[in-house]
């Protein structure tokens, strides 16, 4: 914690919370990645669940999607990360905070744990029905990372005092 | 872009103002997670919409060339039309419950990006049937800007919905 307030104290969280837009600007940039972010992870998730796309093949999604889902969670994650400088102590002791922390960290296991095991054996289903536990890591995925949007948006209600 | 939030009569804090003094916004004010998860409503189905508009214009833009065109299109603009229902929807919940976030021209201009999207959208499969015929042809000059103006405009006002910023920015 004392070094959260250390960090609250650098050039760079000044400049976000004092500056009378520098919260806005980020805000809105962080927004409109995060739609992003979901809206292309989730045309993957739903075609390794198998409810949609089916004609495609998965790795054809896999190139045309992840491009744009890394530029935009880069973009999320600057944006985020210099949102949470400006106050970061009552972001650490932000529950909503932490749990869109916790499902983000989630979310990037199940997705290491799908690309370096299940993807591995992609040839032989690339056109069809995604095995098991390709299915299982798309449904968790956009669990995920819907509840990651949830608590995102209630993290401004639970900034106490 | 004119800063003042009024345009052609349409004075923005005032009917801000004329909303908040609804019942239904009053009542809706009172229920506390009603905002909340509307906005996040909102957001993963403008998510949805983004995606596919990206979709499509991959094809468009010849990165993806596994389906012709005008089938690429329609595959992903259900998912639009059904994304624009719910955003609609939620947004206009969210305009009941949160008044105070149409004082300002963001608003309007979010509004505007929106209509000329939603109208470039509708246009899009008729363009690319028109401009490049089906099976596997690229698509032609005038197809390509529609797809690609209609997600810069979707882009635009996913900024503009966050953007109040803009207001002060311009000094209203």
């Amino acid at each position: 914690m004392a070094f959260m307030g250390w960090v609250e104290k650098s050039w760079v969280a000044i400049l976000v919370s004092q500056s009378t837009y520098g919260f806005s600007a980020l805000d809105m940039f962080h927004v409109a990645a995060i739609s992003v972010v979901f809206g292309m992870i989730a045309v993957l998730d739903l075609r390794l669940i198998g409810v949609a796309f089916k004609d495609d093949a998965v790795t054809d999604l896999s190139r045309q999607v992840l491009p744009w889902t890394w530029v935009a969670f880069a973009v999320a994650a600057v944006t985020g990360a210099l949102m949470f400088t400006g106050q970061a102590v009552k972001y650490s002791g932000n529950f909503a905070f932490l749990t869109k922390l916790a499902l983000m960290a989630l979310a990037g296991a199940n997705m290491l744990l799908f690309h370096f095991v299940t993807y591995r054996s992609v040839a032989k289903w690339d056109r069809g029905r995604a095995p098991l536990a390709g299915r299982i890591a798309g449904a968790i995925s956009l669990l995920c990372w819907i509840a990651v949007v949830v608590y995102g948006r209630f993290t401004a209600y639970y900034m106490f005092p | 872009m004119r800063g003042r939030a009024e345009q052609r009569g349409i004075d923005m804090p005032q009917f801000a103002q004329w909303v908040a003094s609804l019942p239904i916004s009053l009542w809706a004010r009172q229920i506390t997670w009603l905002v909340p998860m509307m906005q996040t409503l909102h957001i993963l189905s403008i998510g949805a919409i983004l995606s596919a508009v990206v979709m499509i214009d991959l094809r468009i833009w010849g990165v993806s060339r596994s389906l012709g065109l005008a089938e690429r299109a329609n595959r992903f603009l259900p998912w639009i039309w059904v994304a624009l229902i719910v955003s609609t929807l939620t947004g206009i919940a969210l305009m009941v419950g949160s008044p105070r976030s149409m004082r300002d021209a963001a608003f309007l201009a979010k509004v505007y990006m929106m209509a000329a999207a939603t109208v470039l959208t509708i246009m899009l499969p008729f363009m690319l049937r028109w401009n490049s015929g089906y099976g596997q042809k690229d698509a032609g000059a005038l197809a390509n800007f529609v797809g690609t103006a209609a997600f810069l405009l979707w882009l635009g006002a996913t900024f503009a919905g966050r953007g109040r910023w803009i207001a002060g920015l311009f000094g209203v």
